[in-house]
C-alpha cells in the first residue's frame, strides 16, 4: 500500500533542493532557519539555482552560505551590498542577492545599504531585523526599541544618548531607485508564506531591471533577548509590531 | 597594434586598464589620482571593450566591489591616494584572504592623516608589510616611469591570476602626474575563462563555489594560512624584480625606487664624475624584495646609501637583507618635499664616505 502512496499527486512535501543538508547552527526557535527555507524555495520554485549568486554577511548569518546551496561570496561586515554591486556589475544577467542582519546592513554598512539602493542595483536585500546583535552576544542594534535592554544597553536603550531605533527600511524605500520594498515576518505559518511570495516576487523583478528590491523580516532573537522561543514570538508581536509594521512599503506602480 | 603617445602618468595607467582586458574599475575619487577614474569615464571602456567602470560612495565601497567582481572570476582594479587607501586595507586583507585576484593602484601623497597632495613614498611599509590585519602580502610593483605605469598594469593581472592575490602599483604624485612618451601595448582580449573557484553559479552535479576568507577552526585557518605563506615563498622565489646601474666596480651604492630613483641616477652620474664608485639600485618589486641582489653586493661595498622620500622605511628591508655585511644609512625628504640631485650627493659624502 505504501508504494502506491509515493505517486506525484500526492507530494506534498520535498527537500528544498537549494539548501544543503548541513545542520543550521542557529539557536532553538530562532526566524533564520525559516527565512532561508523559504528564500531557497524561491529560488527553487524559479528554477534559478545555477543562476543565482549570493552574498553573506557578517553576524549569526555569516554562515549562510553552509546552508544556501548556491554560489556564495562571505563580505566584511556590512560590505554585502557593495559586495552584491561588484558581482551584479560583471554578471548583470545572474541573480544576485545579500542576506544581511540589523548590525551589518543598519549600522556598520549603512552608507553601502543606502547606495546601493540609491544607484537601483538589481539586486535583492533580504534584510533580517531582530533589533539586537544576535552572534556577539546580544548587543544594541541600530534597530533596538527604545527602553530595550540589551548587554550594552543593560538600562534599556535610553534614545537621549544611544539614538532612536532605526527604520532603514522606510528610509530606503524613499529612493528612486528602489523598486520593491516590503517588511514580513516568519513566526507563523500565513507569514511565512506571505514572506516567501514577497521574496519570490523580488527575484523575478530582478529580471526587470528596475531597481533594488528590498525584502525586511523582522525576527525573533530568543538568545539575545533571553526568553523562550514562544515568549520571543508574543514580545516581538507586541513590541516589534507596532514600531516596525508589517506589509509593503514601496510596490511597483501598475 | 602598439601606439606611441605622449600621456599624463595617471591616464596612461587607465589606458592601459581598458588594454590589459580589465572586467571592471570601481573607484573614488581623491587627488592625486582622480584623472585615473575620470579619464575611464570619458573613455566609456564599456563601449569599447565591455569593461565596467563604476565610481563608488567610497573607497571601502570600491574594494569590495573589486572583491565581488574578483569573486567572479573577473579583472577588477582600483586606485586610490594614501588616505583612500588606508580605508581600502580592510578589504583588501578579506581579499589576500579569500585569495583573490585584484589589482590596486595607490598613486602616493604625503601622510600621515590628510597630510598634504604632493608625492611620497611614505606608503612603502603599509604597501609592503600588510597595511591590514592578519598574516598577508601583496606584490608591490613600484614604476619609476610613464612606460612603467602602463606595463606593469598588464603585468600586475598576469601575476593576480598567477597567485589568486591582489597586486600592489605603488605609484606617487610625480609619476602620476607627469607626462612622458609611452608606448602602449596593443588591446588584450577580455577574460572568457571560466574559474572553479570563481561564483558563477552552481553547476549541477558539483558542489557550491563558496568564497570566504573564514574558517572558524583555528586547524583549519592555520593551513589556510600555510597555504598562504608556501604561495608567498613562491613569489619570493619566482617574481623579483629590480634594475641595477653601475654596480660591477661600486665601492658605495645608492638605493632607491620609483620616481625617487631617477633623481638618484642624477646623483649617481655626478659622483662618478667627481670619481667616486658608486652604484644605484633599483626595486622593481618592493615586495618581493630583492634580497638577494642586496647580499651579492654587500660583500665590495664600504655602504649603502637608501634614498626615500619619507622617514626610512625601505631602509629596514635594505638592513635585513644585508645584514651587517655592510653599513646602511638613509637619506629622505618627506612632508611633499622632493629630495634634488645635489643633496643627495652630500648625503652620500657625508654619512656614507665621510661617516
Amino acid at each position: 500500500m505504501s508504494e502506491n502512496l509515493i505517486t506525484p499527486e500526492n507530494l506534498v512535501y520535498k527537500k528544498t533542493k537549494s539548501m544543503t543538508d548541513r545542520i543550521l547552527h542557529y539557536c532553538p526557535g530562532c526566524g533564520h532557519g525559516t527565512a532561508h527555507r523559504m528564500l531557497a524555495e524561491a529560488i527553487d520554485e524559479l528554477g534559478i539555482q545555477g543562476e543565482t549568486i549570493g552574498v553573506a554577511p557578517v553576524g549569526c548569518s555569516v554562515l549562510a552560505y553552509y546552508y544556501f546551496d548556491v554560489d556564495m561570496q562571505e563580505a566584511a561586515h556590512g560590505r554585502a551590498p557593495a559586495v552584491a554591486t561588484g558581482i551584479k556589475r560583471v554578471f548583470p544577467e545572474k541573480y544576485v542577492f545579500t542576506y544581511q542582519g540589523d548590525g551589518d546592513l543598519a549600522a556598520i554598512g549603512t552608507a553601502e545599504t543606502i547606495h546601493a539602493c540609491n544607484r537601483g542595483e538589481n539586486i535583492l536585500v533580504v534584510f533580517i531585523n531582530n533589533g539586537i546583535y544576535g552572534m556577539t552576544g546580544g548587543q544594541m542594534a541600530p534597530t533596538t526599541l527604545e527602553g530595550m535592554k540589551s548587554s550594552t544597553s543593560p538600562r534599556g536603550r535610553d534614545v537621549k544618548t544611544m539614538g532612536s531605533p532605526l527604520k532603514i527600511t522606510e528610509m530606503i524605500a524613499q529612493l528612486p531607485g528602489t523598486y520593491f520594498v516590503t517588511r514580513q515576518a516568519v513566526h507563523t505559518p500565513a507569514n511565512v508564506r506571505k514572506t516567501k511570495r514577497a521574496l519570490k516576487k523580488a527575484l523575478e523583478y530582478q529580471k526587470l531591471n528596475k531597481g533594488t528590491c528590498f525584502v525586511e523580516i523582522v525576527a525573533n532573537c530568543p538568545s539575545g533577548w533571553k526568553m523562550t522561543p514562544v515568549q520571543s514570538n508574543k514580545w516581538m508581536e507586541e513590541n516589534m509590531f507596532p514600531f516596525y509594521p508589517l506589509g509593503d512599503i514601496k510596490v511597483p506602480e501598475k | 597594434m602598439k601606439e606611441l603617445r605622449l600621456m599624463k602618468g595617471n591616464e596612461a595607467l587607465a589606458e592601459a586598464a581598458i588594454r590589459a582586458g580589465a572586467d571592471a574599475y570601481f573607484g573614488y575619487p581623491i587627488t592625486p589620482q582622480s584623472e585615473i577614474i575620470e579619464y575611464l569615464m570619458a573613455e566609456n571602456p564599456e563601449e569599447r571593450t565591455g569593461m565596467v567602470v563604476l565610481q563608488a560612495e567610497s573607497e571601502v565601497a570600491a574594494i569590495n566591489m573589486v572583491y565581488g567582481a574578483a569573486g567572479c572570476g573577473k579583472r577588477a582594479i582600483t586606485s586610490s591616494s594614501s588616505p583612500g587607501i588606508s580605508l581600502k586595507q580592510e578589504g583588501l586583507s578579506y581579499i589576500a584572504g579569500a585569495e583573490l585576484p585584484c589589482v590596486v593602484v595607490n598613486v602616493v601623497r604625503a601622510g600621515p592623516g590628510l597630510g598634504t597632495i604632493q608625492p611620497s613614498q611614505s606608503d612603502y611599509f603599509q604597501a609592503v608589510k600588510g597595511g591590514g590585519h592578519g598574516d598577508y602580502k601583496m606584490i608591490v610593483l613600484a614604476p619609476a616611469t610613464v612606460q612603467e605605469s602602463v606595463d606593469y598594469v598588464k603585468l600586475a593581472f598576469e601575476l593576480a591570476f598567477k597567485y589568486r592575490n591582489p597586486i600592489m602599483i605603488l605609484s606617487d604624485g610625480i609619476i602620476g602626474q607627469m607626462m612622458e612618451k609611452v608606448e602602449l601595448f596593443e588591446q588584450q582580449p577580455r577574460l572568457t575563462e571560466e574559474f572553479e573557484w570563481a561564483t558563477v553559479g552552481k553547476k549541477p552535479n558539483k558542489d557550491s563555489v563558496i568564497v570566504t576568507s573564514l574558517q572558524l577552526q583555528s586547524e583549519e585557518q592555520e593551513k589556510v594560512n600555510l597555504r598562504l605563506q608556501a604561495k608567498y615563498r613562491e613569489i619570493e622565489k619566482n617574481e623579483v624584480l629590480y634594475e641595477s646601474y653601475k654596480c660591477e666596480d661600486a665601492e658605495y651604492l645608492f638605493t632607491a625606487f620609483g620616481s625617487c630613483a631617477r633623481i638618484t641616477r642624477k646623483a649617481m652620474e655626478m659622483a662618478r664624475e667627481k670619481g667616486i664608485k658608486v652604484g644605484l639600485l633599483r626595486p622593481q618589486t618592493l615586495y618581493p624584495f630583492p634580497v638577494d641582489a642586496y647580499r651579492n653586493l654587500a660583500g665590495q661595498l664600504k655602504g649603502i646609501l637608501t634614498v626615500e622620500m619619507n622617514a626610512g622605511q625601505m631602509v629596514e628591508d635594505v638592513r635585513l637583507a644585508v645584514n651587517g655585511q655592510t653599513k646602511v644609512e638613509h637619506f629622505g625628504r618627506f612632508g611633499g618635499m622632493i629630495p634634488s640631485p645635489e643633496e643627495i650627493l652630500n648625503a652620500l659624502e657625508q654619512k656614507i664616505i665621510g661617516g
